[in-house]
């Protein structure tokens, strides 16, 4: 028994590590998928609109890094690029064509979002072809660091967790503490009166359609630099940030962050977690594929499940 | 008393027909295949139709039905080819009628809880959810790798339906146009029936419906059941066109072509389906002919149709619905 008590605590030790990477690799997830549901919350919440096209716009933004970046050399330019390119786009598109969507039905904006997808994912290929481009870690992000219980994380996703954790402080503090925030949400209240107090209730929209933007920008150039850069990568985001709002609830910040690090955990812990479980009580290659198809279904399992007793999510607004 | 719509509806259900008679003759039987395309999604689209166009319900998820019809046609094919059994002794079957019913009664069972539980929902929260169900069977799908997982499933031959040889082009035509004129006939019945009323109610004013005493939900309910299994059979048909079930019919793309089916034709009308079908491939095959780039100027074309041309093609050729 105590021939080799290094070995077992080894083995121990090992998997709290791994347990704490995955955990870390969850809120990674959970953080990048804020940024997306943010947006889009904050959109719907505001201005009463579904935006399919949100996924477009974590393209543009990861486009706009990789190529400043190349072209630069600097990631961090490339981060100020994606930004703006993002926050551009969306602004443009509010002004063409989303502004005359808010009167119609969801049915109106899920088609009129739908055709945006088409143009801009075939615009994109036409533009930057069909090959998908690569982006650099930055220099002073790369490496890792220890985590305790030994094992190493990435530094970049670290930092990823950070940024999310700083834009979320962020967001608290201009839509609660300044005039800005107030007038949000006060649209979110009542769009009539505001507009009846003489606030430019139309430059307002535009102003959170670009905020919204530029953060899924931002997230699609922060991810960018972990996957490759290619069109269509906007997509699987996108639904699951639709996944992370209807747990939520549509229109609260607060539901984004907690439906946000939910799923980000649950998908991330339930594809490491279900196929070792399983392999307990069935062979292993069984055991691996109605693991690996149950965890890829489980975070809409649980949104399925929240919705049954709660049909307006988690925290309705 | 004869409109100008039923006028409109008339010439294209004949156009339709006529498309791959004049085809054949010409020898160009690919134009015959291009029909079936269109028959089979406008099939697709009207199951569609009776959950969004009668019950208003706009569903972002009915690919999971037409891909489940997909792979009913490909798993029994598979197994009947393979000579296994599928489970429990039962044997898989080449034999299109038991396909098709196979293929509805499993969409029938797998839209009962989705709807179940969507319906519960209504809104934006009703599109996301659905959404986030045929996502579920997508991931399934493609991550289960029985039946070809990512690769799909091929069927060596199209299945066979009796004394209608299913692997010329036209006889194969004639069985999908058939289908979808019978599926025509149900909307039609189902819009003129009690339920039907029922259902439309519940569209336009619940508190009404349910003052009188009929639940809304129960109507919606079997409303988006029915809808799912119509979507079902065009999958298995589908399948069977392409002798091919691909897991991108069950993809998202697939929900929105069906709903962009639905607007481009026009949105509440008994053909709307059929007429956008039929421009949508027409779109697909003469801008697929000139660009690669197609979907781009779709796009553009569907963003005019939402925002400014909002009856649709039926709109357009035969003025505006009756009621919106």
């Amino acid at each position: 028994m105590a021939a080799c008590p290094c070995a077992e605590y080894g083995t121990t030790a090992l998997s709290t590590a791994l347990l704490i990477e995955q955990l870390l690799n969850g809120l990674q997830l959970g953080v990048m998928l804020f940024l997306m549901a943010a947006g889009l919350t904050l959109i719907f919440g505001v201005m009463g609109l579904i935006n399919l096209a949100h996924g477009s716009l974590y393209m543009i933004g990861a486009f706009a890094c990789a190529v400043t970046a190349s072209a630069t050399g600097s990631f961090w330019l490339g981060l100020i690029a994606s930004l703006i390119a993002a926050a551009a786009a969306g602004a443009i598109v509010e002004v063409v064509v989303i502004r005359r969507l808010y009167d119609r039905d969801h049915l109106d904006q899920v088609l009129a979002t739908f055709a945006l997808i088409l143009i801009f994912s075939e615009g994109s290929r036409w533009f930057f072809g069909s090959f998908p481009l690569y982006l650099d870690i930055p220099a002073a992000l790369q490496g890792a660091v220890p985590l305790p219980g030994g094992g190493r994380y990435q530094l970049y996703r670290l930092a990823i967790i950070g940024v999310g954790i700083a834009v979320a402080l962020g967001l608290y503090l201009l839509i609660s503490r300044t005039r800005l925030g107030m007038r949000i949400r006060a649209g979110e209240s009542d769009r009539e009166m505001i507009a009846a107090l003489g606030i430019d209730i139309q430059s307002l929209y535009t102003i959170v359609f670009a905020l919204g933007a530029a953060l899924a920008g931002l997230a699609g150039a922060l991810v960018g630099a972990l996957q490759s850069v290619q069109v269509g990568m906007g997509e699987p985001v996108l639904i699951l940030a639709f996944v992370v709002i209807v747990i939520g609830g549509i229109g609260s910040i607060k539901g984004a962050l907690t439906g946000a690090i939910l799923v980000g955990l649950i998908d991330t812990m339930g594809r490491f977690l279900l196929p070792k479980t399983l392999a307990l009580i069935l062979p292993a290659s069984q055991a691996g594929m109605i693991g690996g198809a149950l965890a890829s279904m489980l975070i809409y399992i649980v949104m399925a499940l929240i919705l049954a007793f709660r049909p307006r999510g988690l925290f309705a607004a | 008393m004869i409109t100008r719509e039923t006028i409109v509806n008339a010439v294209i259900a004949l156009l339709l027909l006529a498309i791959p008679l004049v085809a054949m003759t010409l020898g160009e039987p690919f134009y015959v295949t291009l029909a079936t395309r269109i028959t089979i999604l406008a099939l697709a689209a009207v199951g569609l139709n009776i959950a969004l166009g009668l019950g208003g319900l706009v569903s972002f998820g009915h690919a999971a039905f037409f891909g489940i019809g997909g792979y009913a046609a490909g798993i029994l094919a598979t197994h009947a080819f393979n000579a296994e059994p599928l489970f429990l002794g039962i044997e898989g079957t080449t034999s299109m009628p038991w396909i098709w019913l196979v293929a509805i009664a499993v969409c029938g069972l797998v839209a009962l809880p989705i709807g179940a539980i969507s319906l519960r929902t209504t809104g934006v929260y009703f599109i996301m959810i659905t959404l986030a169900f045929a996502q579920m069977i997508y991931y399934f799908a493609i991550s289960w790798p029985a039946y070809g997982g990512e690769d799909g499933l091929s069927l060596s031959v199209r299945n066979l339906f009796p004394f209608v040889s299913t692997a010329k082009p036209l006889p194969f035509f004639l069985i999908c146009y058939g289908a979808l004129m019978l599926a025509i006939i149900l909307f039609l019945l189902l819009r003129g029936s009690r339920f039907g009323a029922a259902l439309q109610t519940a569209r336009q004013n619940e508190t009404r419906l349910a003052a009188i005493g009929i639940a809304p939900f129960n109507i919606r309910l079997v409303a988006f059941v029915l809808s799912a299994m119509v979507t079902g059979l065009a999958g298995a048909l589908f399948a069977d066109l392409n002798r091919f079930a691909s897991p991108s019919m069950f993809s998202w793309h697939m929900s929105g072509e069906l709903i962009v089916l639905i607007i481009l034709g026009g949105k509440g009308r008994l053909f709307g389906p059929l007429a956008g079908a039929m421009l949508y491939v027409l779109i697909e095959h003469v801008l697929g002919g000139i660009t690669e780039r197609w979907q781009l100027f779709l796009g553009l074309i569907l963003l005019g149709v939402v925002l400014f041309a909002r009856g649709g093609l039926l709109g357009l050729l035969a003025g505006k619905a009756r009621h919106g």
